[in-house]
């Protein structure tokens, strides 16, 4: 058993304050959506808690089974079992995915995975994510289109087996049949029930695939609202404006 | 014309077999204005004594013939006329030159070895080597510097009709080498040449590979790798001079810089001449900046003198490690100095690739290691 506990987050981009204080639990064998407006801090929650450069903590914690995640260098949160699906993920030239996967893996699982069975496991991964076996030798990232790239997400989503994993509008630009293979991929990682999914999203259309437990409202930088699946049939139907309304 | 007063094809034009024909540089001159003279141990203003002791030793499959030959050879100084000071100052102080020779429509199984090994920095040493590829033949030839030396040599390709000669240079010298040479390739109709420039060791490393055509459908690619650490100076300076038709010429050079004083010149000279209608080419310099107190001078110099041109390009860069690259591997819990070592090596790696030797590229790729674990 896991438990990601966001306590009061505070971020800012240079002198801009972007999350003003975000409170947010997420224990394993959940699912958790966050959905809002652009602009509402969704991607900033996600890049805060993996490290990313970009941003300042101002203020707040960020527990996985009570280790503060922000007292960690970006490498040591991905160890400690914090994942990030990104929406934009970079291309790396000259570093195949091949090479890229298994330096991973040894990383997170903190040995060498023999070589038989991880060429096992990555052809059954990349199987069950409609992967091209070629895209094993190409370059990270390198010419992808927009859905291969959320796939090779999920798949080292599959492969790393995280213990909490946050998923950044991991459905943005996917067509039906691409977000139905990614999402089957998030519900396998799900099964275990050993693991924990915060979902940022925009869209109500993925969650239709990947039933959340609970749907949290973001605006202006923090949850405003929050309930069950019934909330995001509301967003479904009236939309954000309520929120970005109230927040102005 | 770049940053050039005057065009490229007269910034070339001089050349001569003569020393007296060049002045001693100063450092103001363009072609001399990267390159740090007093580094250069004398080789370039006649102090340097010829006493150095740099052995090489060339190691020929069958069916190769190599020779040493005295100045008075015919075969010398054919395909290639000294274009600078120290150039010239090679030319004229060798004793015997090297020359090989692979028969018409030869097919090497094996590569030619050349070895250029240095005993040390106390006075000058001069070579010159000429490698003649006869017609429809094919050949590689792998010449590696090492050890210490102050060395200055001229090496002519001369590759034939229809043949193709694969060149891997090694620049793997001990810290404290001089080393200046010029290595040029002589390409006849539709001959194919290869060159690989991987310079990595050495105080001072200034190489000058040129390319010229003597007949139309002539290709040539030229890549190049270094790594630059403290206080080093690795210079290449790269011509292409397209004389004739329907020519393709492609330079790719990479780097990575490193350290207090580390400095990387590359200059990427290409001149499509009147003549060279069809002219298809590309250059391409990158140089990656790993740490404050390393610098890069790229000068890429393109110039077009005919209106049907097939294809002609440059493009240069340098720059940072890219955080977001970083970031992305370090978040899937790949830790920072491995992180920047998988980035590095991918950004070198895409070149090296592209050795066809297997041996030589496993080196290369090893050597390149030892640099990125340092």
């Amino acid at each position: 058993m896991s438990t990601l506990e966001i306590r009061d987050l505070q971020v800012a981009v240079g002198d801009k304050q972007i999350l003003n204080g975000v409170n947010l639990t997420v224990k394993s064998g959940e699912t958790h959506a966050i959905m809002g407006p652009n602009g509402s801090g969704k991607s900033t929650l996600a890049y805060a808690i993996a490290g990313h450069p970009k941003y300042t903590i101002t203020g707040g914690q960020v527990l996985l089974d009570g280790v503060d995640m922000l007292e960690l260098s970006v490498d040591e949160r991905a160890r400690a079992g914090l994942f990030l699906a990104m929406q934009y993920p970079v291309e790396v030239p000259g570093v195949s995915v091949s090479n890229f996967l298994r330096s991973a893996v040894t990383a997170v699982h903190g040995e060498a995975p023999k070589l038989r069975q991880f060429a096992k496991d990555l052809k059954a991964g990349m199987d069950a994510l409609h992967i091209d076996a070629a895209f094993a030798q190409r370059n990270l990232n390198e010419g992808f289109s927009g859905g291969e790239k959320k796939r090779h997400e999920i798949l080292q989503l599959e492969l790393l087996k995280p213990k909490i994993a946050i998923l950044d509008e991991t459905d943005s630009g996917l067509d039906v049949d691409a977000l139905r293979v990614v999402s089957e991929g998030v519900n396998r990682f799900r099964e275990t029930g050993e693991t924990g999914v915060l979902l940022i999203t925009h869209y109500t259309r993925i969650l239709r695939y990947v039933k959340p437990d609970f749907v949290h409202v973001f605006a202006a930088g923090k949850v405003v609202e929050e309930g069950g699946p019934e909330l995001a049939d509301k967003l479904e139907a009236e939309g954000y404006e309520q929120y970005t309304r109230a927040s102005a | 014309m770049g940053l050039n007063e005057k065009p490229l094809s007269t910034l070339h034009e001089k050349a001569s077999y003569d020393l007296d024909d060049f002045e001693v540089p100063t450092g103001r001159e363009e072609a001399w204005r990267f390159t740090p003279l007093a580094r250069l141990r004398g080789l370039h203003n006649g102090t340097a004594e010829v006493t150095g002791q740099v052995l090489t030793q060339a190691y020929t499959p069958a069916g190769v013939s190599s020779e040493w030959v005295g100045r008075d050879d015919a075969r010398i100084g054919r395909a290639y006329v000294p274009a600078d000071r120290i150039s010239a100052q090679a030319y004229n102080a060798f004793e015997k030159a090297l020359v090989v020779t692979v028969p018409k429509e030869a097919v090497l199984a094996e590569p030619i070895r050349v070895e250029v090994r240095g005993g040390g920095v106390d006075g000058a040493s001069y070579g010159h080597i000429v490698v003649v590829v006869e017609p429809l033949a094919e050949a590689i030839v792998v010449i590696e510097h090492q050890g210490s030396a102050v060395y200055a040599s001229n090496v002519e390709f001369v590759v034939g009709d229809g043949a193709t000669l694969r060149v891997v240079s090694l620049q793997d010298w001990q810290d404290d080498a001089v080393h200046v040479s010029h290595h040029h390739a002589q390409l006849a109709k539709d001959a194919t040449f290869r060159s690989f420039v991987v310079t990595l060791g050495g105080d001072l490393v200034r190489l000058s590979p040129s390319v010229s055509y003597t007949g139309p459908g002539g290709d040539a690619d030229l890549a190049g790798v270094y790594f630059v650490d403290a206080g080093q100076h690795l210079e290449h300076r790269l011509l292409v001079d397209h004389s004739r038709p329907d020519c393709r010429s492609n330079v790719d050079y990479r780097g990575a810089l490193q350290g207090e004083g580390a400095h990387a010149v590359w200059i990427g000279d290409v001149i499509i001449r009147v003549e060279a209608e069809g002219t298809d080419t590309y250059e391409l310099n990158r140089n990656l900046i790993l740490t404050d107190g390393a610098r890069a001078d790229s000068v890429p110099n393109l110039e077009i003198l005919t209106g049907e041109v097939a294809g002609a390009g440059h493009a240069s860069t340098s720059g940072r490690l890219d955080d977001e690259h970083i970031f992305y591997l370090q978040a899937r819990g790949i830790p920072f100095d491995e992180a920047r070592r998988l980035v590095i090596r991918g950004f070198l790696g895409q070149l090296i690739e592209k050795i066809q030797i297997d041996e030589i590229r496993d080196r290369v790729m090893s050597a390149v290691e030892a640099e990125l674990a340092r």
